[in-house]
């Protein structure tokens, strides 16, 4: 009985879609968290009369019958759209106004991109993230340093002790991607580069289309509670529907055997 | 054997065919542009010498629903969704022409747009490609224009234009992957008069309510067809009872 394994995938794919959901709404207040959305497409479909056969010499039939097999998910697609900037005032936290992605050194030697701009010291007096994993180009903030500025194109200044003019200690750069939807992510607010994500085109902030750094801000997640609420409601009903099919196709089995 | 009992047979077997499509389209609530298919049932008298007395009933498909979907907005501006009637074109993994009624497109590594179920959107000449950018937007006729990567908002440019077809509805019918082609084999030409919506996506048209109404007739006309094969199953035992010597 087919339509009860049709009625199956339809069930798998709304669990699915409501595991996106759920991960949207846990990560609402993780900073620069990009919501999922989850993409459906439809399973092959079994010729079972060929469409156009030929019914006579001169004649075909204009449709056949073609079954479907169900539906799976093919992706889980990242909307890189701008979540809100909340102010924090913390001089190391920086939030990206548009596009553009810090590069993180990661332990084992790769790059990761990240929107999280909440950046700490280190015991060497480097800018790392709240996991400690270094910020590239790398940043070293004296030890001394009364107060650090950082600039909206990325130039992280520092006053020095007995000193009243600023002096430059490093650079921002962000990083742009062709695709941002193709890039990997790896947990810990964390992505990854690949093929269909294209090279990362490493900038200075607010030029070349690139986001401006915004000191003392954090991005929050773009995730909109009602969208994901509304999702959740036509999840779950789908799911029931699904459901129901499975039922019905059940009964008509039970009917079918104890009937004959 | 009563050929009454092979009658009921098929028709059981149709319906149990018809289910899984209700099933299929049941589990394609969610797919977006998602076309519900359609069957209807065909009366198949059997010829011969004889009266003919049997009927038997053969599931047809009738291709699919051509009607409007609900249109989601979703706010991403590469997300399309054609308004009205008409297709939008993109290139199917096997290189041929294909349709479909809304995507949520993205632009890959090599700068050409595709679908998020990974086939390329095709423009005027081939498949649409967009230059690196900061903002991009798609116009109602399907026209991309794009802020070009470090440039202001007053170098707007036209780079593609989405090839958006209104061919008869007759001529189209669902490949088994699930594209929409044209019956000719041939690429349509484009219609100008297609309308697209940008910020949307258009849900699948399947009607929830139709679809469980539909499956609860399937269920109730398949207990029928059992029932007839049961009552030629008696039929047979007082038969053979009257023949019987005890």
């Amino acid at each position: 009985m087919e339509s009860l394994w049709v009625a199956k995938t339809g069930l798998e794919a709304q669990q699915t879609r409501l595991s996106v959901i759920s991960q949207n709404l846990a990560n609402i207040n993780t900073t620069g968290y990009k919501r999922g959305r989850a993409i459906f497409e439809d399973l092959l479909y079994q010729n079972v009369t060929q469409p156009g056969g030929l019914t006579s010499q001169q004649t075909n039939a204009p449709t056949g019958l073609n079954l479907g097999t169900g539906v799976r998910m093919v992706a889980t697609d990242k909307q890189f759209s701008q979540g809100n900037l909340v102010e924090t005032n913390n001089p190391l936290d920086m939030a990206i106004e548009g596009r553009g992605f810090f590069q993180i050194l990661m332990p084992d030697g790769t790059q990761a991109y990240t929107r999280d701009g909440t950046f700490q010291i280190n015991e060497q007096g480097q800018v790392v993230t709240s996991h400690g994993y270094q910020l590239q180009p790398s940043v070293t903030i004296p030890n001394s340093a009364q107060s650090v500025t950082v600039g909206v194109d990325g130039v992280v200044s520092a006053v020095l002790p007995g000193q009243s003019s600023p002096v430059q200690v490093g650079t921002v750069q962000l990083n742009d991607f062709v695709n941002p939807a193709g890039l990997q992510a790896r947990g810990e607010n964390l992505y990854l580069e690949t093929v269909s994500s294209g090279p990362p085109q490493a900038g200075t902030p607010g030029l070349n289309g690139l986001g401006k750094v915004d000191q003392g801000s954090l991005e929050t997640s773009n995730v909109n509670v009602v969208e994901e609420l509304v999702s959740m409601i036509e999840t779950q009903r789908a799911y029931e529907m699904n459901s129901r099919a499975i039922e019905t196709s059940d009964q008509m089995l039970q009917h079918l055997t104890n009937s004959l | 054997m009563d050929r009454l009992l092979y009658v009921a047979m098929t028709g059981a077997k149709q319906l149990m065919q018809a289910q899984s499509l209700v099933a299929h389209n049941l589990a394609n609530i969610s797919t977006t542009g998602f076309r519900a298919d359609l069957a209807r049932f065909e009366a198949a008298p059997i010829e011969g010498p004889g009266y003919p007395s049997r009927i038997n009933t053969v599931a047809a498909g009738v291709g699919f629903d051509h009607s409007q979907g609900p249109l989601v907005q979703t706010g991403s501006p590469l997300d399309v969704a054609v308004e009205g009637p008409g297709w939008l074109a993109v290139q199917a993994k096997d290189g041929t022409e294909a349709y479909t009624r809304s995507a949520s497109l993205n632009v890959n590594a090599l700068g050409l747009l595709q679908t998020d179920r990974g086939e390329l959107v095709l423009g005027d000449n081939g498949p649409a490609a967009v230059p690196p950018n900061t903002s991009v937007s798609i116009a109602k006729d399907g026209t991309i224009s794009i802020v070009p990567q470090g440039q202001g908002p007053e170098t707007l440019a036209q780079v593609a234009r989405i090839k958006l077809v209104n061919p008869d509805p007759s001529t189209l019918e669902k490949r088994p992957d699930g594209l929409v082609r044209s019956t000719t084999g041939k690429p349509v030409e484009a219609d100008a008069k297609v309308q697209l919506a940008s910020g949307a996506v258009e849900n699948s048209n399947v009607s929830a309510a139709g679809m469980m109404t539909d499956m609860i007739e399937y269920a109730r006309q398949f207990e029928i067809a059992v029932r007839m094969m049961h009552v030629a199953d008696d039929n047979a035992t007082r038969a053979s009872s009257l023949a019987s010597m005890s």
